[in-house]
């Protein structure tokens, strides 16, 4: 059982949509009590990084979500859900997220923001993420801030928008994307469909 | 490097496709879903859904048809016409579409911008500005093209931005349908005074101008309609030509 997390993210639906469309089982997690049974867990977001921490907060999974990657267990962060893992954003300057990398959120400079489209994804290690998936991995992005500074050997695909970033990370059972999988057609199923089987 | 986007604009009327859609090797002509997978199939990075629908009654199978593309189709979905209110926009963006697309409405209440914005995110709101040459520079015009708000395009676009479009769809009334190309300087003159990306929209008819509003007008992704539906061009064509020149695209 996959659990995704709902703390009022915009594109939980799509991510519900996918994960129905691969036929895998999942439930929504709105409280502590629907861990129960779960095996694996999605922070999906689009949104502001300061509303989803006090989201998180608010319905008393920010502990919860908190000791599910320090015991290392299967998590995937998608878009805000990676960036949710790093201590500080400039987006929500005093707010503290989850913490668990080193690293911070930094806002895009000197090009169109947000950043709205496919970019390609360099993987510089193997993955099985990204297991029997082809060169051109060309994965939908929508995000005005990234993450920097992180351990390089965190850091599995590297995506290219005026600066170089991590794409992909994994630690352990730690996985998190800076693109949506969800909305990236075929590529996109197949990383969601290598999470569930593989990760 | 982000790739530039090819987006096919699909009208629909009372949850059918129209205007001129009919391939022969879909089962049933009209049918979103069909064509939505028909567009993601043959490459398309993104599809815009216009509802034309004439009554409020026929808008309401809108939401119907959003949520069966998402179901099926997993590429970013926006949709247009008809959208006056926050409710509009959150009942198609809980239905499955990732963004809206807004343009008599934020015309006549630019506030829909900012308060959509924040809401559901920057990301999720599209204005639509539909522009016209008056010679010297370019008018707004709302209700499909047919009356002068007369805000000049290039303000506007900017004051778009300023409230917290995540987008915009710029779309040339002198060009559309004509299959003359694109304006290139109404582009170009957007494009350069915002830093969100611009679609531009409006008389594609050949690869030559497609490549032009991309290289000359800064175009981030390019609208099509007619010329893919009618299959004068394929995607495939589009982006193989526009990679030999040069373009970043997805294939």
């Amino acid at each position: 059982m996959i659990g995704v997390i709902d703390y009022g993210a915009g594109n939980l639906l799509s991510v519900v949509n996918a994960l129905n469309y691969l036929k895998v089982e999942h439930r929504l997690i709105k409280k502590p009590a629907d861990f129960k049974g779960v095996k694996k867990i999605i922070l999906p977001g689009v949104g502001a990084f300061g509303y989803a921490i006090e989201q998180l907060h608010k319905k008393r999974l920010f502990e919860k979500v908190y000791e599910w990657i320090m015991l290392n267990k299967p998590y995937l962060g998608i878009c805000l859900g990676m960036q949710l893992l790093f201590e500080r954003s400039e987006e929500a300057p005093g707010i503290k997220g989850l913490g668990v990398f080193d690293g911070a959120v930094k806002k895009f400079a000197r090009c169109k923001v947000p950043q709205i489209g496919w970019n390609r994804v360099e993987i510089v290690r193997p993955c099985p993420l990204v297991h029997q998936s082809d060169n051109h991995l060309f994965y939908y992005f929508l995000h005005s801030y990234y993450v920097y500074g992180v351990l390089e050997e965190l850091i599995v695909g590297i995506a290219e928008y005026n600066v170089s970033y991590p794409a992909i990370i994994n630690k352990g059972n730690i996985y998190a994307v800076q693109f949506h999988p969800e909305k990236s057609g075929k590529e996109g199923l197949k990383l969601l469909k290598n999470w569930v089987a593989r990760c | 490097m982000l790739t530039i986007r090819i987006i096919p604009c699909l009208d629909v009327d009372n949850g059918k496709v129209v205007k001129g859609v009919q391939f022969k090797n879909l089962k049933c002509a009209g049918d979103p879903v069909e064509l939505a997978k028909y567009y993601n199939d043959g490459g398309a990075d993104e599809l815009i859904f216009l509802d034309v629908s004439a009554s409020i009654e026929q808008r309401k199978t809108m939401i119907k048809v959003v949520e069966a593309v998402a179901h099926k189709v997993f590429i970013p979905l926006c949709v247009g016409g008809g959208i006056k209110t926050k409710d509009d926009m959150r009942r198609l963006l809980n239905a499955g579409a990732d963004k809206v697309a807004i343009c008599t409405a934020a015309i006549e209440n630019p506030v829909l911008i900012k308060e959509g914005a924040e809401l559901f995110g920057t990301q999720c709101i599209v204005v639509s500005i539909d522009a016209k040459n008056m010679g010297k520079k370019w008018n707004a015009y709302t209700h499909g093209g047919r009356f002068d708000s007369g805000k000049d395009v290039i303000k506007w676009s900017k004051e778009c931005e300023k409230l917290g479009a995540g987008e915009i769809l710029l779309n040339s009334i002198d060009r559309d349908g004509t299959q003359k190309g694109y304006d290139i300087r109404l582009t170009k003159s957007v494009s350069s005074g915002v830093k969100v990306p611009v679609i531009a929209s409006g008389g594609a008819g050949n690869l030559e101008q497609l490549y032009l509003v991309i290289k000359y007008g800064n175009a981030d992704a390019v609208l099509l309609a007619s010329a893919l539906h009618y299959e004068q061009l394929t995607i495939r064509e589009i982006k193989k030509f526009l990679y030999k020149e040069g373009v970043n695209v997805r294939w």
